[in-house]
């Protein structure tokens, strides 16, 4: 089947997509977009979060189909432009924390934190933590993504 | 104690420094190219045939359903591997495809690839392999009245002749038991294998050691080493999971019988049979001591289920033995530790690597002699605490820095946190809101731990770099490229700074790491900064010195005195005096320097084989914690509430990056000690998935205080000590003590569920 959405402001179309593709293999492996990880598929780590329609979602667990005429915002579509100096606010604050090791679980915190911030510009660690519970991440302990959350609401 | 290491501020963004990750802005966006990203024109996806059985013979394997589903290029058995059929670290035992049996559930029999992941899927399915089923052997215990035994390491060290040591006015026992930990990183195994005109492969992957996955590959392929050219993709976590091969050989073979590029990726349950585990132990331990509170001797058993295969349990075993006592000053050691094989899952590197089973043991044995001697736990470990110039339990003579006593009282004299707020998400259960507070028991625990860093027991433990220094756009710079694998712990942004500092060039670059350059060795054991570091900065030496040995055809050498009185600043020469010599762009012109070293750590001994002595270590790392939490007793629920650390890092070459392995270390204890474990029945793996087997999230874990001492060690560069293992040592055991503090329970076995505390 075919399937047509917005992704990064751009109408993209995937051809000959099986039913039951997800929207994550579909960004990955037919749009060249390879963002939003493929650490678990089951919804548990929140690695593939991206916005479908204004709300994070676990793109795992979004059929292909569903996306079909809606919109869809992956974590290469959150700088404004190219080169460090367009990075998102949340993209800059995990670079000067050291929130990155591996960084396999950045590009879907990063999402996380830009809806959390979007929704609640000064959350308390307790809203932090709770709001990402979601994401999982094995290098860090989580100590300076708080960090990271933190500086990225006070810029 | 102090050695205060001579280090010229050559540019910034050097040794000592925090400079931005140079691969910081590709992860943030999204644009890292981990080994699952891997794309290639014509490419087919490759899928593994497992065992289901942890114990079967192979009476037949029937491929012709598989092959027969549209879009499926090749199926294939042991019987189309071309070269060895098994493969090892060190003992090749492990087969490529099973060969006449399985050994453990989820073995690979079979690999088939096709054009579509789930056609490649669909066509493993049908695969018809008959199996008749064995009973499995489990019990590491039964494995070695069998005689199942990978290694045993015995140490003996008396400080009086025989039994005669073994008296003391206090003797306290335990019994303890560690389960099954999974290393779970985020990216899972997978890697691109693209056939090579020449009849060779490159392989794109991700792994801890790019040429000993070489040796290996090559060795099942058939092929010489040069043929089978390795690169190292991004890499999305190690933590010990990536030392063994998984995917590699399989998906060259695919791709050297299709013709085509090959991509493997496994998906989270796959993962879980793809990789190694930390080896549940069982420990009984017997500590005995003067009423004064001086350990008189030790005694223990430790037996380790090393699972189906080898991997390098030999080497956890004499981890576990040869650190059996912790940090502690022990006149008589009587230790055995065994490795068994069993048809359980197969067990090898992850991080903290027999130290860490071994720590929780014996650190819960110190807390009941302090409780049985009426001492507070911290001065127990203060009185006995190693120092320098204390004797390890192998002979070894402890020569650097070692601040056990202090460690552990930087973190006692932390302040305490806060009580809890009224906040529900504060307390146990969190937003299940299963409190208000009534049966929540605040508790506070300490442990220590200790560390061997380095490859030991005589092993040739060495990496390569090689450092080229040219004049690109007008501007000096330079170029290191080695065979390390970054897997996400900072190296590359660690030898970018070791070459600032030492050339004093600000544009520095860290070429891909792959096999075209000699080997690094593994990023393993706390290593790679130590061992890779250790060889750019050796190799930026020997350009500094052919650099500067081009002075003197240029220069008065009155003027300059000696090459050890110049020194490289910001792209000059600079003479004692201040004044600049020449700069480096005038010095080389168009020619480029390069220099390739290898480099080497000081030698170590094996161990005897019946008494365990023996020079066996390079280096010894340590790190303290204080666990805080608070037990909803009558749920059995656990919040850890603080964590605090101290640990001796010798010198933080990149201080923003110690201090997060120190904290992501600390989380993977905590992990260990509330939540983590593969849970195995029968031979059978009953929960892999991260719905099921539980590591920690943000709510699980704590704010985490880190005090950072920089000992320098003369013999290592910088005076650095590794960093990576020592705090996923002691926050298990620092936990565990806390919820025993809170509870009163024994708690004798780690992961510590709500049962264990509710239940006794």
């Amino acid at each position: 089947m075919k399937v047509t959405c917005v992704v990064n402001g751009e109408t993209r179309q995937a051809d000959d997509v099986w039913p039951g593709e997800s929207l994550l293999y579909v960004l990955r492996e037919r749009l060249g977009l390879p963002g939003a990880k493929n650490a678990c598929e089951q919804g548990e780590c929140g690695s593939c979060t991206v916005y479908l329609d204004g709300l994070p979602v676990c793109a795992c667990l979004v059929a292909a189909g569903q996306a079909e005429g809606r919109t869809v915002t992956t974590v290469e579509g959150l700088a404004p432009g190219a080169g460090e100096e367009q990075l998102d606010r949340v993209q800059k604050a995990f670079l000067a924390t050291g929130a990155v090791q591996c960084g396999f679980c950045t590009p879907g915190l990063i999402v996380a934190v830009h809806d959390l911030l979007a929704r609640e510009p000064e959350p308390s660690d307790p809203d932090i933590r709770e709001a990402l519970a979601g994401n999982l991440c094995r290098c860090t302990g989580y100590e300076k993504i708080m960090e990271a959350v933190r500086l990225a609401a006070a810029s | 104690m102090t050695t205060v290491v001579k280090e010229p501020t050559a540019v910034a963004g050097g040794v000592g420094t925090s400079p931005q990750r140079p691969d910081g802005v590709l992860k943030v966006s999204g644009e890292f190219a981990y080994s699952s990203d891997l794309w290639a024109d014509e490419m087919l996806w490759g899928a593994t045939v497992r065992s289901p059985h942890p114990s079967a013979e192979l009476r037949g394997i029937d491929i012709t359903g598989a092959l027969a589903v549209p879009g499926v290029y090749a199926v294939l058995t042991a019987a189309d591997v071309p070269g060895a059929r098994h493969y090892g670290l060190e003992v090749v035992d492990q087969p490529v495809l099973a060969v006449d049996e399985v050994r453990y559930e989820g073995e690979p029999v079979a690999i088939v690839a096709a054009d579509h992941p789930e056609t490649a899927r669909r066509a493993a399915a049908r695969v018809k392999v008959e199996y008749a089923v064995r009973a499995p052997v489990t019990d590491a215990e039964d494995a070695l009245t069998r005689g199942d035994l990978v290694r045993h390491v015995p140490i003996r060290r008396f400080a009086t002749a025989g039994d005669a040591a073994l008296t003391a006015d206090v003797v306290v026992t335990g019994d303890y038991e560690v389960g099954m930990q999974d290393q779970a990183f985020l990216g899972p195994e997978s890697g691109l294998a693209v056939p090579a005109e020449d009849g060779g492969v490159d392989l794109f992957v991700a792994t801890q050691w790019l040429h000993v996955d070489q040796r290996q590959v090559a060795a099942c392929l058939g092929l010489p080493p040069e043929k089978v050219r390795l690169s190292l993709a991004g890499v999305g976590g190690a933590f010990g999971a990536r030392e063994d091969l998984s995917m590699q050989v399989h998906a060259c073979l695919l791709a050297l019988h299709t013709g085509r590029p090959v991509k493997m990726v496994y998906g989270r349950e796959e993962s879980f049979f793809g990789h190694v585990h930390r080896h549940p132990a069982r420990l009984s331990y017997e500590h005995g001591a003067s009423r004064d509170g001086k350990l008189l001797y030790v005694k223990a058993r430790i037996l380790l289920d090393g699972g189906a295969y080898t991997s390098s349990t030999p080497a956890v075993v004499a981890n576990a033995a040869t650190l059996g006592v912790g940090p502690y000053d022990v006149p008589t050691v009587v230790i055995d530790a065994y490795g068994v094989y069993t048809n359980n899952p197969p067990c090898g590197a992850m991080r903290g690597f027999g130290a860490v089973q071994a720590c929780f043991a014996y650190e819960s044995q110190m807390d009941k002699l302090a409780a049985a001697l009426g001492l507070d736990p911290v001065e127990l470990r203060r009185r006995n605490a190693m120092t320098t110039g204390s004797v390890m339990p192998t002979g070894q003579l402890v020569d650097g820095p070692a601040p056990v006593a202090d460690l552990l009282a930087r973190v006692r004299d932390r302040p305490l946190p806060a009580p809890a707020t009224g906040d529900p998400r504060e307390r146990p259960g969190g937003v299940a809101n299963t409190t208000r507070g009534e049966g929540v028991v605040r508790g506070v625990g300490y442990a220590i731990g200790i560390k061997n860093v380095c490859f030991s027991e005589g092993f040739d433990d060495y990496s390569t770099a090689r450092v080229r220094l040219s004049v690109v756009g007008g501007e000096p710079a330079v170029l290191v490229h080695t065979a390390a694998a970054e897997v996400g712990q900072g190296l590359v942004t660690v030898q970018a700074q070791i070459a600032r500092t030492e050339l004093g060039v600000a544009m520095v670059s860290v070429a891909t790491a792959d096999t075209s350059v000699g080997s690094a060795g593994s990023s393993s054991a706390s290593r790679q900064t130590y061992m890779t570091g250790g060889a750019v900065r050796a190799a930026c030496q020997a350009v500094r010195a052919t650099v500067l040995a081009r002075l003197g055809r240029a220069t008065d050498p009155d003027r300059l005195g000696s090459a050890e009185a110049l020194s490289l600043v910001d792209g000059k020469v600079v003479a004692s005096d201040g004044s600049v010599v020449a700069s480096l762009v005038d010095l080389l012109g168009d020619d480029v320097v390069e220099e390739t070293v290898e480099w080497r750590h000081k030698p170590t001994r094996p161990l005897d084989p019946a008494t365990g002595q023996g020079d066996a270590h390079v280096q010894y790392a340590f790190a303290a914690h204080r666990a805080v939490v608070d037990v909803d007793t009558e749920l059995g629920l656990v919040r850890v509430v603080e964590i605090a650390t101290a640990q001796d890092v010798g010198k933080a070459v990149n201080p923003q990056a110690v201090v997060g392995q120190i904290q992501g270390g600390t989380a993977q204890g905590l992990g260990l000690a509330v939540m983590e474990e593969i849970q195995v029945v029968d031979g059978v793996v009953r929960n892999p998935s991260f719905t099921d087997y539980l590591i920690p999230t943000i709510l699980d874990m704590p704010p985490m205080a880190v005090d950072v001492l920089e000992l320098g060690d003369p013999d290592a560069p910088y005076g650095l000590r590794g960093v990576g293992e020592p705090p996923t040592i002691s926050s298990t055991p620092a936990v565990v003590a806390a919820i025993r503090a809170a509870t009163g329970l024994a708690l004798p076995r780690v992961p510590v569920r709500p049962d264990h505390i509710v239940f006794p």
